[in-house]
């Protein structure tokens, strides 16, 4: 049975057209106009994309069923247009070996989406010992990061780095000096001074950006910054990058969303690592959208109980949903043109995700057939309830956006129609 | 006025509002029998989840005397310890329908959260570093009491700023009534992006000393020694502390303050605790009538009420 | 003190217009000086007498029956004020915040108290008025002294001393002080 996707604006990296776009037995098959297949599904005035990739997913599966499994986390991925996504490791037990590693993929390889999982860098993300990287990665690991923690001895980091680089897989940091974040709850500045709540520091992620630009330039082994939420460590990342050293970075849609003021409420849906800073680091964070010092957007998709979120301030734990709501935050917040955005979320990340080829298109006949469609003027109002997530820490609630998505198509297979799920 | 979460809700007006009561109050306390019925049938529930000896005993006092019902929680005795959230514990206390929550927690913002999960209106008794804005009441109201007004003082609060919930309210309240303060404490006890206050900074008592109205001390705990945030209380002492010399070079009259417990002999030599410019019972004094005119503002003169019957 | 105050509340907070004068200052003066006389005879003399105005409407007519007491006997009784709102059996129906403080420099038990008032009405103010007198002792009789009683009780509470008995509807205001009593309306 063929689909045909009638009347879209098509966006790739190669350009914009408008076409049909037709998809049979798993593969696009042809891209033009008038054509014609067994189901339609209508695309006028929408744009029709590569799927998005989202390098930065916690499914929380195996070992907190109660916030998200990989099969709600992903229809969440599928209601936000994202076609895989890169699960992170911190869960319980943690995906440090081939064990969990298979584990996880075989529960992923029954969800709607593509789940694709990381790996962690040292044993249960200890940051102590190396975790067996060469088994994960044959099992089809291509990134690993102890994501939660950051790596934070630097001669441990070298060897994992040098040992990456043998097996060519990457490294992604989450960014952050334990010794000067320890027992912070948010951005340290005005706000938490106000606030009484104890705060981390801008600088406790910069001294590790500043540490693995140096260790990436010394081995020569690529290094992929998570979440990155500062001006400073743009700015390194930025300057890295012109000198050449292999670095790349993401950035999460709240981190150029939301600011630490919104922690005033103190209600811990705001609560998330690394913290929401200033308005200037917030618009830092554009900048490097809009100026390629970022590579991609990550939604950072942190699932969490309604218990858990309802705890005082400084006991709850950090994180917030953002699959769904990513694609029109991005369109929403960042003022660039629309296929920079598609970009942002589906052939930059796929390309450091290892994927090119099979998402992030480009939309051509023979072409896996992972696309996404979506409305870039209809505006919505979050509804946390209104989500395909077990979790509600939703913290965009009543918060009006524009750009939804309409249909997502895995695999050829269409999972979405019209904001319906279909199984 | 619903709830008293922070100084902020009172403003200038307020506070003297809650002075303007607290005279009030003084002369009811001062009674052959310190009572009045204007709170009867009204429960105030106290929710204490931190140890507190004073500002309890001060709120239930106040309670009592305007003939409201307490209601009494601690942690040791209830099932916060067997695991219950603070939401589940609101809940339950909410059904048995106080009028008030009055609510002590270690975690700035729980007071906050709280007025989401009850009808009662909340009276924050301290929460985390946040704030503790009774205490600041009751410390306008002493200097109101001893010098006359606020507005115009120097204020010196000296000490662990940094922690202090009852620094930011007496900051708030201080400075909201038209007085200069001036922080004084080592570099690492101060709060994050000081500049941001509306105060003054010193690293030294000395050079303060002897041009203020007010020395206002802050317990220095002794865990800040181990998390390296002070070389020792020893150190801090000879520094920082208001010593009987010190003391001495203060300005005839000045008033010097504490929220109390003290560590004596750390922040505050003990003869200067003893001296009679030290207003320490006096505070504790008039908590009372502080907390009895912030019980009556929120549940007796309640504003949204229509008035009906006719008076005289 | 009930009229005052209660015009001075909001959001009763109108403005009093007065449509007729019901006493003039002299009526006023003359008045007190029978209640004094009064007082005196009542009591056999002033031994044991103390003096407490409402506030805020009794105080002027507390001073004044001081004075004319003074004037008479020869005597000054004690002289006190009282602040009944905290003992009110309307707080929360009504916004009410106290506004004048309470002051009773001496021991009330076995005294003979007169509390002054400037209007009587309901009865409510003196009820809260009586409940508050315990609280600084057990006086061995409470008497009550109105400028004005203009009736409607809602208690069965009656004054010792009057001024002047004025027959009111409910809907009209009653405005006494030194200078005469008016009786007019509330115009919101």
């Amino acid at each position: 049975m063929s689909t045909v996707i009638k009347g879209g604006l098509v966006i790739d990296q190669t350009g914009e057209r408008t076409a049909d776009v037709v998809v049979d037995d798993g593969r696009i098959v042809a891209v033009g106009t008038d054509l014609s297949g067994d189901e339609i599904l209508d695309a006028s005035g929408c744009v029709v994309a590569p799927g998005f990739v989202d390098l930065h997913a916690h499914l929380r599966q195996p070992g907190a069923e109660e916030a998200e499994t990989i099969e709600t986390g992903s229809w969440a991925a599928i209601r936000g247009g994202f076609s895989a996504v890169v699960a992170m490791p911190n869960t319980n037990p943690p995906i440090d070996c081939a064990a969990v590693v298979q584990e996880v993929l075989a529960l992923g390889a029954k969800a709607p989406c593509d789940v694709y999982t990381s790996g962690a860098i040292t044993v249960e993300r200890k940051g102590a010992q190396l975790a067996p990287m060469a088994e994960m990665a044959e099992l089809g690991v291509r990134l690993f990061t102890d994501d939660g923690n950051g790596v934070q001895e630097a001669g441990l980091m070298r060897r994992a780095m040098e040992y990456a680089a043998g097996l060519g897989v990457i490294l992604a940091q989450h960014c952050e000096v334990d010794s000067l974040a320890a027992g912070g709850h948010m951005h340290e500045g005005e706000w938490s001074s106000r606030l009484g709540i104890p705060g981390v520091p801008a600088e406790a992620e910069e001294l590790m950006v500043m540490r693995d630009i140096a260790l990436s330039r010394f081995t020569g082994a690529p290094v992929h910054f998570q979440h990155l939420s500062t001006r400073g460590s743009i700015a390194m990342v930025r300057a890295a990058r012109q000198a050449g050293v292999a670095v790349t970075a993401e950035a999460a849609t709240h981190h150029f969303t939301l600011t630490d003021e919104d922690c005033a409420s103190y209600d811990p849906v705001f609560k998330v690592n690394p913290p929401l800073r200033p308005a200037d680091d917030r618009d830092a964070v554009r900048e490097g959208l809009a100026d390629g010092a970022v590579d991609a957007i990550a939604t950072d998709h942190a699932p969490h109980t309604m218990d858990a979120k309802e705890r005082p301030f400084d006991q709850a734990p950090p994180g917030m949903l953002g699959l769904e709501t990513a694609l029109a935050l991005a369109l929403t917040e960042l003022n660039l043109p629309v296929a920079e955005v598609v970009g942002l979320l589906s052939w930059r990340p796929a390309a450091i995700a290892g994927l090119k080829g099979v998402h992030g298109g480009p939309i051509v006949p023979d072409a896996p057939a992972n696309l996404c469609v979506f409305d870039p003027q209809e505006t919505w109002t979050v509804d946390p309830h209104d989500t395909a997530s077990r979790s509600r820490n939703n913290p965009y609630a009543e918060r009006t956006v524009r750009g939804r998505v309409r249909h997502t198509i895995v695999g050829g297979q269409t999972v979405l129609v019209d904001q319906v799920m279909r199984p | 006025m619903k709830h008293l979460l922070s100084i902020n809700d009172l403003g200038a007006d307020g506070i003297n509002e809650v002075c303007r009561l607290a005279d009030l109050f003084t002369e009811v306390s001062q009674r052959p029998i310190p009572k009045v019925p204007a709170l009867r049938g009204k429960t105030v529930a106290m929710l204490f989840y931190e140890d507190s000896t004073r500002t309890r005993l001060s709120f239930e006092v106040a309670a009592r005397r305007l003939s409201a019902d307490v209601m009494g929680f601690s942690v040791s005795s209830s099932s916060v310890n067997k695991g219950e959230s603070v939401r589940d514990t609101v809940n339950t206390i909410s059904a048995m329908g106080p009028d008030a929550l009055v609510v002590r927690h270690r975690s700035a913002g729980v007071p906050h959260q709280v007025t989401g999960w009850t009808s009662a209106g909340v009276i924050n008794a301290g929460d985390g570093w946040h704030e503790h804005p009774t205490q600041a009441l009751l410390d306008c109201y002493t200097i109101r009491d001893r010098l006359g007004s606020v507005a115009g003082r120097r204020i010196v609060i000296l000490g662990d700023i940094k922690h202090s919930r009852v620094a930011r309210s007496c900051v708030m309240a201080f400075t909201s009534l038209g007085a200069k303060v001036t922080l004084v404490a080592p570099p690492t006890l101060l709060p994050p992006a000081v500049d941001s206050w509306p105060v003054d900074v010193s690293f030294s008592l000395d050079a303060v000393l002897s041009d203020c109205d007010v020395v206002y001390g802050l317990r220095v705990q002794h865990e800040r020694q181990a998390e390296a945030l002070l070389p020792s209380l020893r150190e801090y002492t000879a520094q920082w502390g208001l010593t009987v010399d010190r003391a001495a070079r203060l300005p005839v009259g000045a008033l010097v303050m504490h929220p109390g417990p003290v560590n004596r002999g750390v922040e505050i030599a003990p003869e200067v605790l003893d001296q009679p410019n030290a207003t320490l019972n006096e505070q504790v004094r008039h908590g009372v009538a502080v907390r009895m005119a912030v019980l009556y503002l929120l549940l007796a003169a309640d504003p949204d009420l229509h008035p009906e019957g006719e008076a005289s | 003190m009930a009229e005052r105050e209660r015009r001075r509340t909001p959001p009763y907070g109108g403005v009093f217009s007065a449509r007729t004068r019901v006493m003039e200052a002299e009526d006023i003066k003359r008045a007190t000086w029978r209640m004094a006389h009064e007082i005196i005879e009542r009591n056999h003399g002033l031994e044991g007498v103390v003096i407490v105005g409402l506030q805020t409407g009794g105080v002027w007519l507390a001073e004044d029956v001081v004075g004319a007491l003074h004037e008479i006997e020869g005597a000054k009784p004690p002289l006190g004020t009282l602040d009944v709102a905290f003992h009110r059996d309307d707080i929360g129906l009504r916004p009410l915040l106290p506004e004048a403080p309470t002051d009773i420099p001496f021991n009330l038990d076995g005294q003979a108290v007169v509390m002054v008032d400037d209007v009587l009405y309901t009865g409510r103010t003196i009820r809260a008025a009586l409940d508050a007198l315990n609280s600084y002792g057990r006086p061995r009789t409470v008497q009550l002294a109105v400028m004005v009683d203009r009736g409607h009780r809602e208690l069965p509470i009656r004054p010792d001393f009057v001024g002047k008995n004025l027959p009111t509807r409910r809907d009209e205001m009653v405005d006494a002080h030194r200078d005469g009593v008016d009786l007019g309306e509330i115009v919101k």
